[in-house]
Order: C-alpha cells, then structure tokens, then sequence
C-alpha cells in the first residue's frame, strides 16, 4: 500500500508564505505529478511528504498513519534528487547497498571489522547482494557497479539514483526533477522508462517538475501548483481541455495558449476582434478573456464573420507542425496558430493570413482569471 | 614567435629557481653540516660531504667513550652521537604522539562543529559562527599564561594532557571545514537522511570522505604546527625530560662541556625533520588525487 494524504499543509519560511493551506489525496498506485513554474513551492511540499522538511501547521497521512513526529528515515519513502546526490566516494555497488545496510543491520553489525563476528550478519549480506543484483540487472546497471560515480555518464547516474530509491522497495517513490540535468534526447527516452518503470512496480511515484511536458505525458493524475496554491488536480488530459483558470491554462501546454480580450454583452453573447462564440456565457455584462489553444486555429482562405486577419511574424517549423506567430491587425495581440506542413508551407515571414478558429474549444476566464462556463455547453 | 615564448618562459622559470634556491639553502647547509667534521664546518670547506676522513672525535673522549670508539668517519659519528647524547627516538614518538592526538581530538571536533555550522538551521548559528571567527584573532601567547596557570592549578604540568589539551580545539579547523561544508550540496545530505542516517553518521560516512582534500590541508596546517612548536612545551614541560618534543630536544645540543658542536646538532635536526618531509610529500600526493564532487552534477 502507498497513499499519502496531505491535509491543510501550510508551509512558511519567516513571514513568506510557501505553502497555502493544501490538501492532496494520492492513490496507491498512481503517478501524481506536481508541476508548477519555479518558486512555487513543490519541492517544498515534495520534502514535507519525505520528512526533511517539517510543514508549519496540517497533517501527512502515509497509508492513513499520522506521519507529522516520524522522522524521513523512517517513513518507509525513497527520493531521486535533482542533482542524483549519489555518495561520490563509494561505488555504484555501496551506493545502492547504502540504504539497505542502514535498514538490516543493526547496530552492532555496522561496526567496522567487529561487526563481522555477529551471526546473523552473513545472511542478511547474501539478501542485499540479491536485492542489489536484481535491481541492477531491471536497470541495467550491472556493469557499472564496481564504478564511481565520478566515473559515469549523466544518464547512467540517473540510473544509478533510480537503483538506490528502487533497492528499498519502499511505499512511495518521491522525485525531484529527476530528469532536469540531463540532456533533451535523453530526457524524452527516460520519461517513457519511468513510465514503465512505474506500470512494472505499481508503486506510488510523487513526481515533481516544472516541464508541463513530463506531467502531461508520464502522470495518471497532475496537481498544477502556483504561488503555493494548489489550483487544479485531475488527469493530464483534463487539465489541458479543462483548465480551471486562466493560470493554469497559460501554464499547461505549449506553445501556450492565445489569450483576447473580450467582453460578454447583456445577453451572454462572447464577442472578441470581429468574432461572435455560438455559445453564451453564464456570465453577463462583463469583460472577458478568451483562451484558444493554438491547434484549435487554422490558416484559411476564407473571410467572413467566423474569422479575423493578421501578418505572419515568425515562422516555427518544427516539421511535424509549423507554428506561426502572428501579428492581429489591431495591434493588441500576438497569437499562435498550429499550421499543417502540406497546407502552409508556401506561407513565409511578413505575409498577410487569414484565422479561422475550431469551434466549441474556446475556453473563458473572468477578469479574476477563474473559469467562467458556458450556458448551453 | 616561439622563440620569444622560450623567453618569456625562462624569465619565469629563472625567478622560481633563484625563490627555489634560497628556500633550499638552509636545508643544504643542515644537511651538508649533518655529514661534516667540526673542523669543515668552521673552516667553511670541504662542499657537500666533506674529505670523510676517519678520525677521533675529541668530545666524544672527554665525554667519557674509549678512543677506540670514539675513531669513525664524521658522518657516521654525527649521527651516532646524536643518538648517544639524547634519546631522540623518544623525543620522535613523544613528537607523534603529542602531534597525532592533537590533530585526531581537532578532527573529532571540528567536523561536527563545521558540520552544525554549514548545514544545520538552529538558534544563534549565526552568532556562533562570529565568536569561531573572533576566536581566529586571539595569538596564541596572548592567552598562554592563563592557561598555564589553569593547567598548574589542575596539575597537569609535565604531563601529555599539557601538551595537548590547549590545542585540541582548533577554530581554524572547525572555520576551515565549515567553509568547505558551504560547497556540499544539501541533496546530499537528505540523500543520506533519506537512507536512514543520523547526524553523526552522516558527518562521519559521508561528510568525512567527502572533505579528504580540505582535511589533508588542515592535517598539513595542524601537524606542522605542532610538530615544529617550541614555545608551548617549552612552558609546560617544566623537568621532565620523557616528555620533551623533538624541538625541545634539539636545545640539548646547545651550550655545555661540547659547546656548541655543530655536526651532531644538525644530524639531530635532520632526523626531526625528515619525518615532517615524508609525510607531507606523501599528502601532496593525495592532495592531487583527491576525491572531487565532481560525482554529484
């Protein structure tokens, strides 16, 4: 079993206000991703689950057990660190024998020299030695063991750390950007081994990272934490089609989403540049902003009352896709719009377009930048 | 253009090896003096090692050896009766034990002082840190009546206790190490709390082997110091020859019936020095090698 309950978590450093009074529930099982821009305090809260960090006031629950007096070693947790914080005079093979030496022997036994004369010393080795093989070997690390961590690659050191959190079998893995030092090819290979990783342990993994990418790709659920709040937690994809406000839809996806201004008029009709939505707002009288994520425009011949004009600024081609930015003719909004190669490859830098938007996926914020719903949706 | 590098290269190397000579000098003139006759040593001749003609030493006789013992080569003699005339090997273990125990006492409590320090969030840390930095400006004989006194009024005087209690906290040390432990970084060592370590293991399983090269310099600083010492024994250790120190022990070469003979002396500072020479060639070593945190990014 691993859930972990945090309930009305509040963390303050002096008079700054880290953490807000946050309550999270995490399934045993899961991939809960804590994402948020830097400073927002998830790294904060990622060390107040471990332990190494005491919350200011609030409760952790793991497995339904008050945790708040246990100390990190004991909480049965194991963490990936940012920088792998591997010991860097031991080997591969010590570094993932560390915690269980720790775990198993008992005092005496980890006495130098003496220690050996304890009986019971001889089979709890030979079951480390099994546990660090078998855990090398899902890694493949077997071969680096006898190595320094000065020795190995950024990649193999990711491992390695993984090794070490993984030798344990703990309730819950807590990671720390993990992937952030390594580079992007890299990156993208890792995210899917963790996801496997994850569906092979079926343990709790509590992920932390500022890369919206990871959390919409590894997570079963993400909690978009800013300023200390958490504002939303749900599926990945819930998230992105159903931000809960303006925040989190400007944070979550990338190229980020198009914001205009614009106004709901006494009868809830959303109007913005020359466009009238369809739907109606539940909210009147009152300005509005409207978020349209870059694929749901589109580059057309037409013109009519359904779309507006701009000149293209630049020019990203990603291949797959090519995202122009562009210019509105009024001057007040610099948008993006998802381009398909085959329809738009003709259409370069300072040309004149056309932007036609998908309907049914606009999205409204209130001026206080919480979702406002349609009426008839 | 390269021979105007090979220029500017030997102006260099013509600075360091004229600075090279004058440190190497005195060690020269110890050595060449250790080899030689009296007689070479006060005519200034006779270059490295002098004629090493067999010959009878008369202060050896009038000391009170045969003749026969006292006819040998002058290096040979030097060196025998440096040996004869005062027991430097016990001045040598009483040298490395005083040193040893100073430094292991510095270790073990300075490494938890600079670790508390470095990485640790409590209550007046801060002042703490400044009372280790005003203690760096407090010389040492300014303060070494009251501890003499101290000591006297404890009745430690002309014991090893003497000799090294007054040093066995070192603010140098606990500054040194603390400085050091700033670089480490803190993933470390919740790494290592993660793992179930305690505080003291996690100074001594992993910030110990980390801070090998911050812990050779410090050994270096501390050994040499205290080897090389002559101020504190010489006030502490008031009669009891047993207890004397290598420097010490080179002030019995002075004055009495041989008046200053210089050969012997310098033997005896030879053999004081030699083992400082060693271990600090064999810490380089390691000083070079060291073990970088280079594992950690």
């Amino acid at each position: 079993m691993g859930t972990i309950s945090l309930k009305n978590i509040s963390k303050s450093f002096g008079s700054t206000q880290v953490l807000n009074n946050l309550n999270v529930d995490i399934n045993d099982g899961e991939f809960l991703t804590l994402v948020g821009p830097s400073g927002c305090g998830k790294s904060t809260l990622l060390r107040i689950i471990a332990g190494l960090e005491q919350q200011t006031s609030g409760d952790v629950l793991i497995d339904n057990k008050n945790v708040n007096r246990v100390r990190a070693s004991e909480r049965d947790l194991a963490m990936v660190f940012q920088s792998y914080a591997l010991y860097p005079h031991l080997t591969v093979r010590r570094n993932l024998e560390t915690p269980l030496r720790l775990r198993d022997y008992n005092a005496f036994e980890r006495l130098p020299l003496i220690g050996n004369f304890s009986p019971s010393k001889k089979e709890k080795t030979e079951s480390i030695n099994q546990l660090v093989n078998k855990t090398s070997e899902t890694l493949k690390i077997s071969e680096l063991l006898d190595r320094k961590p000065g020795q190995l690659s950024g990649g193999q050191r990711q491992r390695v750390a993984l090794g070490r959190a993984m030798v344990r079998e703990p309730v819950a893995f807590l990671m720390d950007e993990p992937l952030s030092n390594l580079d992007a090819a890299l990156r993208v290979h890792m995210r899917s081994e963790l996801s496997e990783l994850h569906n092979s342990l079926k343990t709790t993994f509590v992920y932390v990272t500022h890369d919206q990418a990871e959390a919409l790709t590894m997570s079963s659920r993400m909690a978009v934490m800013i300023d200390g709040n958490l504002l939303q937690l749900d599926t990945p994809q819930e998230v992105y089609d159903n931000p809960s406000s303006l925040s989190v839809a400007q944070f979550v996806g990338s190229p980020k989403i198009n914001i205009f201004k614009g106004t709901a008029d006494s009868g809830g009709t959303v109007g913005f540049l020359n466009v009238n939505l369809k739907r109606k707002s539940s909210e009147s009288n009152t300005d509005l902003h409207i978020g349209i994520r870059p694929e749901h425009l589109e580059i057309t011949n037409e013109s009519n009352e359904n779309t507006f004009s701009g000149t293209v600024a630049y020019r990203e081609n990603l291949g797959s896709d090519i995202f122009f930015h562009v210019n509105i003719e009024d001057g007040s909004n610099k948008i993006i719009v998802r381009g398909l190669p085959q329809f738009t490859h003709q259409i370069s830098n300072g040309s004149s377009v056309n932007i036609k938007r998908v309907s049914d996926k606009a999205l409204l914020f209130n001026q206080a930048g919480m979702r406002v719903q349609f009426t008839n949706a | 253009m390269e021979a105007k590098q090979y220029i500017g290269e030997g102006w260099k190397h013509a600075i360091l090896i004229i600075g090279a000579i004058v440190v190497m000098l005195p060690f020269y003139m110890m050595v060449s003096m250790s080899l030689k006759s009296q007689q070479e040593i006060q005519s200034i001749s006779g270059g490295l090692i002098g004629a090493q003609e067999t010959q009878t030493f008369p202060v050896c006789v009038k000391t009170g050896y045969s003749e026969e013992t006292c006819t040998m080569k002058p290096y040979q003699y030097n060196y025998w009766f440096a040996f004869e005339k005062a027991p430097i090997p016990r001045y040598l273990m009483n040298g490395v034990i005083v040193t040893l125990s100073i430094f292991i006492i510095q270790v073990l409590v300075a490494l938890p002082c600079a670790y508390a320090l470095a990485k640790l969030r409590f209550y007046g840390r801060e002042f703490v840190f400044s009372m280790v930095l005003f203690c760096l400006l407090i010389p040492v004989h300014g303060i070494a009546l009251p501890l003499y006194v101290m000591l006297a009024q404890a009745g430690l005087v002309d014991t090893y206790s003497a000799l090294i209690l007054p040093w066995t906290i070192s603010v140098f040390g606990i500054f040194l190490m603390r400085q050091f432990f700033m670089t480490v970084p803190d993933e470390l060592i919740d790494a290592a709390r993660m793992d179930g370590m305690g505080e003291y293991a996690i100074v001594w399983k992993v910030m110990l082997p980390t801070a090998i090269p911050a812990l050779l310099a410090f050994a270096i600083f501390s050994v040499v110091a205290h080897w090389n010492d002559y101020f504190w024994p010489r006030m502490v250790i008031t009669g009891n020859r047993d207890l004397f120190t290598p420097p010490l022990g080179i002030r019995e070469f002075r004055g009495g019936i041989d008046s200053d003979e210089f050969g012997p002396m310098m033997a005896s500072i030879v053999t004081v020095t030699v083992p400082l020479i060693v271990a600090f060639i064999i810490a380089q070593k390691r000083f070079i090698e060291g073990i970088t945190l280079t594992g950690m990014k």
